[in-house]
C-alpha cells in the first residue's frame, strides 16, 4: 500500500449531471474518471479519486453546476494499493 | 481504482466553490450537454454578485438558448426582440441612470439580427455593458452559420466549410467595435478551459467597473462551445473552439481606457498567461 494526499475535495450533484465529459479533461491532476452507472436522466457522471487539489477547475468548466469545492484545514491521505 | 466519496460535504474543509450561481434560482437548465453558455452565464452572475450590484441590476435578454434562463434568473430583466437588447437597454439606462444594466446576446442576434442596434449603441458611448456569447452558429434553430462563423467553418448550410468566395467573410465584432470611439472598454474572452473563464470573468469586472465609473460603452464578446450545432462530440468542444472560432477572434482585452491593442500584443499576452494559468493550476488553484 502507499497513500495519496489530497489537499481539496469536491461534491458531485449525479442527478444534474449531463456527462459532457468536460471536467475530465479540465482537472489538471487527472483525478476524475466517467464512472460506468446512469442517472436518471440517462447519462454517465463522474468519479473522484485520490490527490484532488481543490483547485476548482471542475467547478469552472461544468455547463450543469454539478461541483462544489472544498479545501482540507490538513490535506488528507488515502492509502491506494501500490 | 479508489474512489472518494462525493456525495457528503466534507466537514474538516472550507468551502471554495458553490454549485450554482447566487443569482440563479436553480441551476436546473435544458441546455445540450457541453454547452458553453451557462459557463459565460456564470461569470457575469456571480461577478455582478461580487461587486454588490444585483439590487441595481437590470438585464435586457436576446433570443437564444440562453433566453432559457430569462424564467430562473433572479436579477431584474426585460426581453427584447431579435438583436434590439443594446437599444432597448439604452431606454433603460437613460430612464434610470443609477442602474447597472448589461444585455445577453448570442452571435445571431447581434451580428447578424440587429448589427446596427450594437453599433450605434457603442458609437453613441452610451453607460451599458453588452455581453456577447459567440459560437459561430445559430445554435438554437439548428446550427447554420451566423455573421461570425470562420473560414472554413462547417455548418448546417456550409457544409464544406465557411468559402469566403460564396458566403463572404467573417465579421470580428470585437475588433469593429473597438474602433468606436465612444466604446472604452471591450474584451473578447472564452469558455473553452478553467484559464479562460477564469480570465473572462476579470474581464466582465471590469466591463461592470467601466459602467459603474459611466465611462462610456463596454463589451465583453464570450466564446462559447456549442457541440450541438458544429456536431461534434461534447468532449471535443473546447478543443474545436480553441482551433476554429480562437484562431481567428482573437481573444484578450481588445481596448482598454481607450486604448486598441494590436493583434501582436494580443497574441503574446495570450501566450505568457497560458504558461501562468497552467502553473498556478499545478499550485492549486486560480485565485488570486
Ligand atoms: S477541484 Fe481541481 S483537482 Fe479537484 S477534482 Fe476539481 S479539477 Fe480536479
Ligand atoms: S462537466 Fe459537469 S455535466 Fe459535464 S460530465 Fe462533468 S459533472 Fe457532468
Ligand atoms: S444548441 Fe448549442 S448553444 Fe444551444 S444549448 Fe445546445 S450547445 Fe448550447
Amino acid at each position: 500500500m502507499s497513500t495519496i494526499t489530497s489537499r481539496g475535495t469536491i461534491t458531485i450533484d449525479v442527478e444534474a449531471c449531463k456527462g459532457c465529459e468536460l471536467c475530465i479533461t479540465a482537472c489538471p491532476p487527472q483525478v476524475l474518471s466517467m464512472g460506468t452507472a446512469l442517472n436518471q436522466a440517462g447519462f454517465h457522471s463522474p468519479l473522484l479519486h485520490p490527490g484532488c487539489t481543490g483547485c476548482a477547475a471542475c467547478l469552472f468548466v461544468c455547463p450543469d453546476f454539478c461541483f462544489e469545492v472544498f479545501r482540507f484545514e490538513q490535506p488528507m491521505a488515502t492509502a491506494v494499493p501500490a | 481504482m479508489v474512489t472518494i466519496d462525493t456525495e457528503h460535504p466534507p466537514s474538516n474543509a472550507r468551502q471554495v466553490g458553490a454549485l450554482k450561481p447566487d443569482l440563479l434560482i436553480t441551476g436546473e437548465h435544458h441546455l445540450c450537454p457541453g454547452c458553453g453558455e451557462p459557463l459565460a452565464l456564470r461569470c457575469l452572475l456571480d461577478t455582478i454578485t461580487e461587486l454588490e450590484l444585483t439590487a441595481q441590476t437590470i438585464g435586457v435578454m436576446g433570443i437564444g438558448c440562453y433566453t432559457a434562463f430569462s424564467m430562473t434568473l433572479d436579477v431584474d430583466l426585460v426581453q427584447a426582440l431579435h438583436g434590439r437588447a443594446p437599444s432597448v437597454a439604452t431606454g433603460v439606462k437613460r430612464m434610470r441612470p443609477d442602474a447597472t444594466v448589461f444585455t445577453l446576446q448570442g452571435d445571431g442576434d447581434m451580428v447578424n439580427e440587429g448589427l446596427q442596434e450594437v453599433l450605434h449603441t457603442a458609437a453613441r458611448g452610451e453607460a451599458v455593458t453588452c455581453v456577447l456569447l459567440n459560437n459561430g452558429v445559430f445554435g438554437e434553430t439548428g446550427g447554420h452559420m451566423t455573421a461570425t462563423t470562420v473560414l472554413g467553418q462547417r455548418t448546417k448550410n456550409t457544409l464544406e466549410g465557411r468559402d469566403a468566395a460564396y458566403h463572404g467573410y467573417p465579421i470580428l465584432i470585437g475588433d469593429l467595435l473597438a474602433r468606436l470611439e465612444g466604446a472604452t472598454y471591450v474584451a473578447r474572452g472564452s469558455v473553452h478551459n478553467a484559464g479562460a473563464v477564469a480570465r473572462t470573468k476579470k474581464m466582465v469586472r471590469r466591463a461592470l467597473e467601466c459602467q459603474e465609473r459611466r465611462e462610456g460603452f463596454s463589451f465583453v464578446e464570450i466564446l462559447t462551445m456549442c457541440p450541438t450545432g458544429w456536431f461534434i462530440p461534447t468532449g471535443e468542444g473546447p478543443g474545436y473552439l480553441h482551433d476554429t472560432l480562437g484562431e481567428v477572434h482573437v481573444m484578450g482585452e481588445l481596448k482598454v481606457d481607450g486604448r486598441i491593442r494590436t493583434t501582436e500584443e494580443l497574441h503574446a499576452e495570450n501566450v505568457a498567461r497560458q504558461r501562468d494559468v497552467e502553473a498556478r493550476l499545478a499550485a492549486g488553484g486560480l485565485d488570486d
